[in-house]
């Protein structure tokens, strides 16, 4: 048995109360690896999966509660595309992200922090996550270069050059007063060989260490470390290994969801949950696809993030169980059906398929259906994933999933199929 | 549908509509507007959005602009456009046009109008403009009409001609009314054209009144094309000869200081495009119609980007530069020197996010703005009904047409 199956105690019932992971801890290592009393968040695991290494979790944090495995939408500028706040409190979010690097630059931190920090700004009540600027280090590498003290960025708006140092990312990140906040790291894409993966590895320790002590307000807000090594399957259990000697109240896997292999992709991400701590909450970065985030919660991840669901329906693309409907295409001109029948969401309750492609042609509203749906969608998944983790049928879920996702098992990608089976899951 | 007028005072009507919609529960205060959408929709807005704001307008309008192309699919559909939207429970009127567009000119023929769509334009015959009434299943909905008389130096022969078309596309329209299931309860409305010849305005109007109509639309008094002054000495005339029991609707009028100049002239009902217009510019309204502030009331209502309670915003001259769309009545939320952040209130913070909303083309911008541009239009209905009904209409001017003129 790995390590992993040897720290997972037995079935959990719902009934029986979980000791919080901050005072019960038995192993030895409970001073590093529980998270600390001092900080704002704590992590309670409510069920585990014996099968996989699934979990389902509540995650306490400064703004509210959060159910865990969770999606959580991105609003990079400091809104989620159309969608009102209060449209996002009725859909059940808990948690949506905000970018250092975009606000950073407009409106800045100074005026956010006059506005009461992002909270204020966007007026949204539940909880914020913000990304540190370093994927933008990846995304926009023309306008970048990186040294040791930070990030160079050539500002597209300006042309001014900015300097992201980890210092500067926590400061601004302690302006917008995020419930998480990133380390800023050294990023670099999934699909670099050679000797920059490993530079990138031991600096975004070195920046780890600088990010903590540069975090103003331990005390209101969470810095996550975030591990590197890219498909280096030793680099990345160097990363861990030094990582996790950090208090830090959680972790993230990052450098990863570019443009790498599936097969390379889920390995490190079994190999980083094999590796953190199971008293604190695991965040896979830039993962969004209904499979990937089904996959991936078996394999041990707890919080996930990603622009598609929302960048997708802009294009008028609406996620269904069973893939994507192309709403502009012309056969939706007379589907008088909703999106999906079986969904909830206020898209689906009122509208149907011919209406939202007749509305594209004449008003933004359309991208604000699709987009309220696709979120919906996502924060389904994720509460039906939980339900099942919760009632011991998690690896039922996945099956059906597959079945309603695939035409036939023959369509099913081998590499999902391949992680699963790690993990005790048979799909086929 | 009966109108029921509680003050005529100073020319203006003061009322209630009342039997609107197929049950005949819905009713709609005069002076009012109508709410404005696009393909059914108010621009911007989910029904979510939308029904955050209060005292909605009780009539939709859409308009033949905008359905034309999805004809063929409500067909299909059987059960008119309300369902085919999603709409809320509402009395929808249609127009010819949608009054945000400015449609190109020298389409109309004596047979034909054009509309224009997603796809370009569509030309109708008085058949096809009644199938697409049918397929769209209005409440009430105005008479083809050939309204182009609008531009500037439009002959006397070219009026005419409108009008004669316009009334014998009426009676084509009654005769076909009369034959069509889907439309047995809904009114129809006549238009009244004549350019700004006063002899075919009072002809026009006369003639239509003879007709078995609901009320009367007045076409080609664009706020864009006619002179105020000339605007409400045409229609107060031509109001004369319409009965006072029907409501009037004038077309393409939507500025504060038109509103009130053509409801002094007889004018019960407007359209809503105009909070649109003023959204698009990346402008958020602001009229000065509070009479009396309530404290009691101020602070509670849904956040808008701006709340006056009757204070001027702080950057008073910004619209007398002449900059071209700069408009009266409004505030331009991309200039930084707008947004004014030295204040720190709800109020400013809101307003620094719009900025940047805008700023950085961010729709839930334009999501924001037509919530508060709409939700102030209404108010600012809701107040001139109020200067009506409390015999204070002059007050009220100076407050709202103060902005206009400057200190």
């Amino acid at each position: 048995m790995n390590d992993s199956q040897v720290n997972r105690t037995s079935l959990f019932k719902m009934s029986a109360p979980i000791p919080s992971s901050t005072h019960e801890c038995e192993d030895s290592m409970a001073s590093v690896k529980a998270v600390s009393s001092a900080a704002p968040l704590a992590l309670r695991i409510v069920a585990e999966c014996p099968v996989s290494k699934a979990r389902a979790c509540t995650l306490t944090l400064p703004h509210c509660a959060v159910y865990t495995p969770v999606f959580m939408p991105v609003g990079t500028q400091g809104t989620l595309k159309g969608i009102t706040v209060d449209q996002l409190e009725d859909l059940d979010c808990q948690i949506c992200l905000g970018n250092t690097y975009h606000l950073g630059m407009r409106p800045g931190p100074e005026l956010i922090e006059k506005a009461n920090g992002l909270h204020g700004f966007m007026k949204w009540n539940r909880n914020l996550l913000t990304d540190s600027g370093g994927f933008q280090m990846v995304s926009l590498v023309e306008l970048s270069e990186v040294t040791e003290e930070g990030v160079k960025f050539r500002s597209p708006y300006d042309g001014k050059e900015i300097l992201l140092t980890p210092e500067q990312s926590i400061a601004i990140q302690n302006s917008l007063g995020s419930d998480i906040m990133m380390q800023l790291d050294d990023v670099v894409s999934s699909t670099v060989k050679g000797p920059r993966v490993e530079e990138a590895m031991h600096r975004s320790v070195r920046w780890l260490d600088r990010c903590i002590a540069a975090n103003k307000n331990p005390d209101r807000q969470n810095l996550f470390a975030i591990i590197q090594g890219g498909l280096d399957a030793k680099l990345r259990k160097a990363c861990l290994d030094e990582m996790t000697k950090r208090d830090v109240p959680g972790f993230a896997i990052g450098g990863l969801s570019g443009g790498e292999e599936k097969d390379d992709f889920w390995k490190m991400v079994t190999l980083s949950t094999d590796h953190l701590p199971r008293e604190k909450p695991r965040y896979l970065m830039g993962v969004g696809y209904a499979l990937d985030l089904v996959v991936c919660v078996a394999l041990g991840c707890d919080m996930f993030d990603c622009v598609f669901p929302t960048r997708t329906a802009r294009f008028g693309s609406a996620l269904v169980p069973w893939g994507s409907l192309q709403l502009k295409q012309k056969q939706y001109a007379r589907d008088f059906q909703p999106i999906d029948p079986d969904c909830q969401c206020p898209t689906c309750r009122r509208h149907s398929r011919a209406y939202l492609h007749a509305l594209f042609k004449s008003d933004t509203a359309a991208l604000h259906h699709i987009t309220i749906h696709n979120i919906s969608y996502q924060l389904a998944l994720m509460r039906s994933v939980r339900q099942s983790i919760i009632e011991q049928r998690f690896p039922e879920f996945v099956k059906a999933f597959m079945k309603r996702m695939f035409a036939s098992g023959e369509q099913y990608p081998s590499w999902a199929v391949e992680a699963l089976q790690s993990v005790n899951i048979d799909v086929r | 549908m009966r109108l029921d007028l509680s003050r005529v005072a100073q020319g203006c009507r003061l009322g209630v509509l009342t039997g609107l919609g197929k049950s005949g529960q819905h009713s709609l205060e005069v002076p009012g507007c109508l709410l404005y959408t696009r393909c059914a929709t108010v621009p911007h807005l989910t029904q979510d959005t939308l029904h955050t704001l209060r005292d909605l307008p009780s009539v939709t309008q859409v308009s033949v602009d905008s359905l034309a192309e999805h004809h063929e699919v409500l067909e299909e559909f059987k059960e008119g456009v309300r369902k085919f939207a999603g709409l809320h429970d509402t009395v929808l009127f249609c127009s010819l046009h949608d009054s945000a567009n400015t449609s190109p000119a020298g389409h109309v023929t004596n047979k034909t109008v054009s509309v224009w769509g997603s796809g370009g334009r569509i030309e109708l015959t008085v058949a096809r403009f009644m199938a697409i009434q049918a397929a769209i299943q209005p409440d009430c909905y105005q008479s083809m009409a050939d309204g182009e008389t609008w531009q500037a130096g439009t002959s006397r022969k070219r009026v005419r001609k409108a009008v004669d078309r316009t009334l014998a596309h009426l009676d084509e329209c009654l005769v076909l009314h009369q034959k069509t299931q889907e439309l047995k309860q809904a009114e129809i409305f006549g238009v009244v054209e004549g350019g700004d010849i006063i002899e075919e305005r009072l002809r026009s109007a006369r003639e239509t009144a003879k007709r078995p109509v609901g009320g009367f639309v007045l076409d080609g008094f664009h706020s864009a094309a006619m002179d105020q002054d000339v605007r409400a000495q045409l229609i107060k005339a031509t109001s004369a000869e319409l009965p006072q029991e029907k409501p009037r609707l004038v077309l393409g009028v939507g500025r504060p200081d038109d509103v009130i100049s053509c409801v002094e002239a007889g004018v019960d009902l407007f359209e809503s495009f105009f909070p649109f217009q003023v959204t698009e510019r990346g402008c958020a309204l602001s009229i000065n119609y509070t009479i009396d502030p309530d404290p009691e009331t101020a602070g509670t209502s849904t956040p808008t980007v701006l709340e006056f309670n009757g204070e001027m915003p702080a950057v008073k001259k910004l619209n007398s530069n002449g900059d071209e769309n700069m408009m009266p009545f409004e505030m331009n939320l991309r200039d930084k020197r707008c947004v004014c952040i030295e204040g720190d209130t709800p109020q400013t913070h809101m307003r620094a996010y719009v900025h940047h909303l805008l700023v950085t083309n961010e729709l839930l911008g334009g999501v924001l703005l037509m919530l508060h541009n709409m939700e102030h239009y209404l108010g600012f209905f809701k107040a001139l009904r109020e200067a009506i009904a409390r015999d204070c209409l002059q007050n009220f001017k100076n407050r709202v047409l103060h902005c206009r003129e400057g200190d």
